[in-house]
């Protein structure tokens, strides 16, 4: 047996001990998912064991040096890793900001001392980060961000307000853009900063959605001290890491776009709710709108594979996580409203046991943020044009 | 699988953007057209791509051929799509060389494969009778008398029916319209006795005919496969031809793509260039988002049809309809963006709408093509 061999047949026989029965299902939802933190409270003992486990080996950031606490699996073994929890229906241990973004961050931009202090206690799921990029005059314009942070020698004092901060009112630390130097240019001026949240003058306020559901924070900063060895990279220089990190973001929400594996498809839900007469759907017109939307699905579910693929092996423009983003998060957006079309008047319900607590609708509303957050369609539709089709 | 092209693949791609571009290109169909071309395609050109060996790329080793596979072939026939160049490639090299290889006997496929591969032989496929495609609605008749087939009824669309050496043509030897048993594939000379070909003239100036069948006499030597077992490899058939014109629709998606962007690139209005408009960027953004996924479905095809894989009528199906759609997109705002002179005839552009077309019509449009996908996805 080859290396690889072994390693997945070791992989699948520790899975097989260590994953208990209920991680193997798909999460359901964002409060089913584990988020981890310092006052995260489990959902039950085998959430709390699988992530335990799987810390311990690293495997909640499979690909990280092991020197941080990650699991030092090389991409061979990390995608085996990937493949073997998918056979049993493993569930990610650990969902995580930390993880997924301010994490491979400090790995390319950080000092020593940052990665030693920050990556592992991300590993173990101990503490949870968010993010502080937008700002109420700062949207899609977000270079154009007024939070400042004032040298005072070994620190900076921030003040100001930043906005759609994802569960700033459960995060342990922040990742925060400042504005550093108010005379510069303003991509020049803007620093990477990190904080507990617990820092005297930290002010988050939930703010609810449409939707119902307050993932989003508002953050108020008021004359909070940040130690200068908190900045990632150098200072004024945030911006690059920013753009790097908001590239990150846009692959994360386009996967959006993609049905999980396991559960059922738009086409089998909207057979199973209105009804199939000699092979067809009873509704032709839904039908239509439906096998259009399932044809582009499986379409970008082969792009997302084939980008991967061609960076693997070094072919391909790279620069297609703006695309990615963009039609994943329309895709998704069609899906809910093909959801509404196919549960008619049951969609409608808001809340009670028979609605699942109104998920139809509500996720449906959810949505509708997804083509804003983490930079608009327009705004993708605009990189793409200038960054890849090269029209000024 | 990785979803990415081999070396070997990239040269043959390579060598054929280069071949096709030098001898090919749009004028060249465009000189054809003028012309009157009797065959609707250049006999020299033809000979070269033989001599390159495209023409052998899907015959098996056994029969003189390449066995290259499809992903091979069909980087050529995406190139075909940029200079829509016109040739018996498609009706010969890919449709008819898959359904002998898949229908035929051994001595037959000895015959006809060599022969292929060699550019001996032209074929074309005749199946459909009406004006949507519909591969089960066949009502032309081959009665069996002896040890010969009479042969009555009318085909349509027959690409390159008016030229190929010899005819496929799909009968119904028992059963109703729409069964699929009973349905039967038998192969003869265009040039038989009671057969009549009448070129038609087609938007894409390429080449089709009606072809009309009285009192045929074929020899039941002539039968592929068993009578009245044909469909399924005909299915199979049309299965890699709507795979590969999937391929030409990426290849006129993405010629057209290039042309649009290099106009807006050049062309000034309001002292600007058209380009620095938003209202152009964005949907210049869409369409190259949406021919990014048409790539990733003609390869992810392509690849299931070499591997054998179960799920390729579906993947076929996918790939044909997703094809139908952004080549419609494409072709309209090529024009739509060029303005006045896309509409002018001696600008190229208009040659890729026109070609777009057909090529979406044949073996199945957007709309058979997505019934058809949901139908395998069981609603």
């Amino acid at each position: 047996m080859s290396d690889l061999q072994v390693f997945r047949q070791e992989t699948r026989d520790w899975l097989e001990t260590n994953c208990p029965q209920s991680m193997r299902s798909p999460v359901r939802n964002a409060d089913d998912a584990c988020w981890g933190g310092r006052n995260w409270t489990f959902k039950s003992e085998e959430q709390k064991q699988w992530l335990e486990h799987m810390a311990a080996r690293g495997w909640t950031a499979p690909s990280w040096p092991a020197e941080y606490g990650g699991g030092g699996l090389n991409k061979a073994e990390a995608k085996i890793l990937k493949e073997e929890m998918a056979r049993i229906n493993a569930r990610s241990p650990l969902d995580s900001f930390g993880i997924w973004m301010i994490g491979p961050a400090l790995l390319q931009f950080g000092s020593e001392e940052l990665k030693q202090q920050h990556l592992p206690p991300i590993v173990r799921g101990e503490i949870r980060w968010c993010q502080g990029y937008s700002e109420p005059g700062a949207g899609s314009d977000l270079a154009g961000l007024q939070c400042k942070g004032e040298d005072r020698g070994d620190h900076f004092i921030a003040n100001g307000q930043k906005v759609w901060t994802s569960y700033g009112d459960k995060a342990d630390w922040m990742f925060c853009l400042l504005r550093t130097d108010p005379d510069a240019k303003k991509q020049m001026g803007i620093s990477l900063v990190l904080f507990d949240m617990t820092t005297p003058g930290v002010t988050p306020k939930p703010i609810k959605l449409i939707s119902g559901s307050s993932p989003f924070c508002e953050t108020f900063l008021d004359n909070v001290r940040v130690e200068k060895n908190q900045v990632v990279g150098e200072v004024n220089q945030g911006w690059t890491i920013a753009k790097y990190l908001l590239t990150h973001e846009r692959e994360m929400i386009g996967s959006f776009g993609l049905t999980d594996a396991g559960s059922d498809t738009l086409g089998q839900i909207a057979a199973k709710t209105v009804g199939v007469e000699q092979g067809r759907m009873n509704n032709p017109l839904l039908r239509a709108d439906v096998l259009k939307w399932e044809i582009d699905a499986a379409a970008f579910a082969l792009t997302a594979e084939r980008v991967t693929d061609e960076v693997k092996s070094g072919q391909g423009v790279g620069a297609t996580s703006a695309m990615l983003k963009y039609y994943g998060t329309e895709l998704n957006k069609r899906r809910f409203e093909l959801m509404l079309k196919i549960h008619g008047s049951d969609a409608m319900i808001w809340d009670g046991a028979d609605s699942n607590g109104g998920w139809v609708p509500r996720s449906w509303l959810r949505t509708k943020g997804n083509s804003i957050e983490g930079g608009t369609s327009e705004v993708q539709l605009n990189i793409i044009a200038k960054n890849i089709l090269g029209l000024g | 699988m990785a979803m990415v092209i081999n070396e070997e693949q990239q040269m043959l791609k390579e060598s054929a953007q280069g071949f096709l571009a030098e001898f090919a290109p749009v004028s060249e169909l465009r000189k054809l057209r003028d012309e009157g071309s009797a065959t609707g395609y250049n006999a020299d050109l033809w000979r070269q791509m033989v001599d390159m060996g495209w023409a052998a790329i899907l015959v098996p080793e056994a029969y003189g051929g390449l066995d290259f596979g499809h992903v091979g072939m069909g980087q050529i026939i995406e190139q075909t799509g940029r200079t829509l160049t016109a040739s018996p490639l498609f009706s010969t090299a890919i449709i008819g060389a898959s359904l002998i290889n898949l229908a035929a006997s051994d001595a037959q496929k000895f015959e006809l494969l060599t022969a292929i591969a060699g550019g001996e032989l032209t074929t074309a496929l005749a199946v459909d009778e009406t004006i949507h495609h519909a591969p089960t609605q066949i009502s032309m008749t081959a009665v069996k008398q002896g040890d010969s087939y009479r042969l009555n009824g009318e085909k349509r669309f027959v690409i390159d029916g008016h030229s190929a050496d010899k005819l496929i043509v799909a009968v119904r030897t028992s059963g109703n319209l729409g069964d699929t048993t009973g349905i039967s594939l038998l192969i003869l000379d265009r040039n038989s006795a009671g057969v009549e070909v009448e070129r038609t003239e087609m938007v894409d100036s390429r080449n089709a005919a009606i072809v009309r069948f009285s009192d045929v006499s074929v020899s039941a030597d002539n039968l592929l496969g068993e009578e009245g077992q044909g469909f399924s490899a005909l299915s199979a058939t049309l299965d890699i031809g709507n795979a590969y014109l999937a391929a030409e629709m990426l290849g006129i998606a993405q010629e057209s793509f290039d042309r649009t962007l290099q106009y807006l690139k050049e062309r000034k209005q309001f002292g600007v260039l058209i380009g620095s408009f938003q209202a152009l960027q964005h949907r210049a953004a869409h369409w190259w988002s949406e021919v990014e996924l048409c790539k990733s479905v003609v390869l992810k095809v392509l690849q299931s049809l070499d591997q054998g894989d179960p799920r390729s009528p579906a993947m076929a199906s996918i790939a044909k309809a997703k094809l139908c759609e952004v080549v419609e997109l494409a072709t309209n705002e090529a024009i739509q963006m060029h303005g006045g002179i896309g509409m002018t005839d001696e600008y190229e552009i208009g040659f890729f709408i026109k070609r777009a077309r057909p090529a979406a019509s044949l073996y199945g449009d957007y709309n058979y093509h997505g019934d058809r996908f949901a139908l395998l996805s069981g609603y």
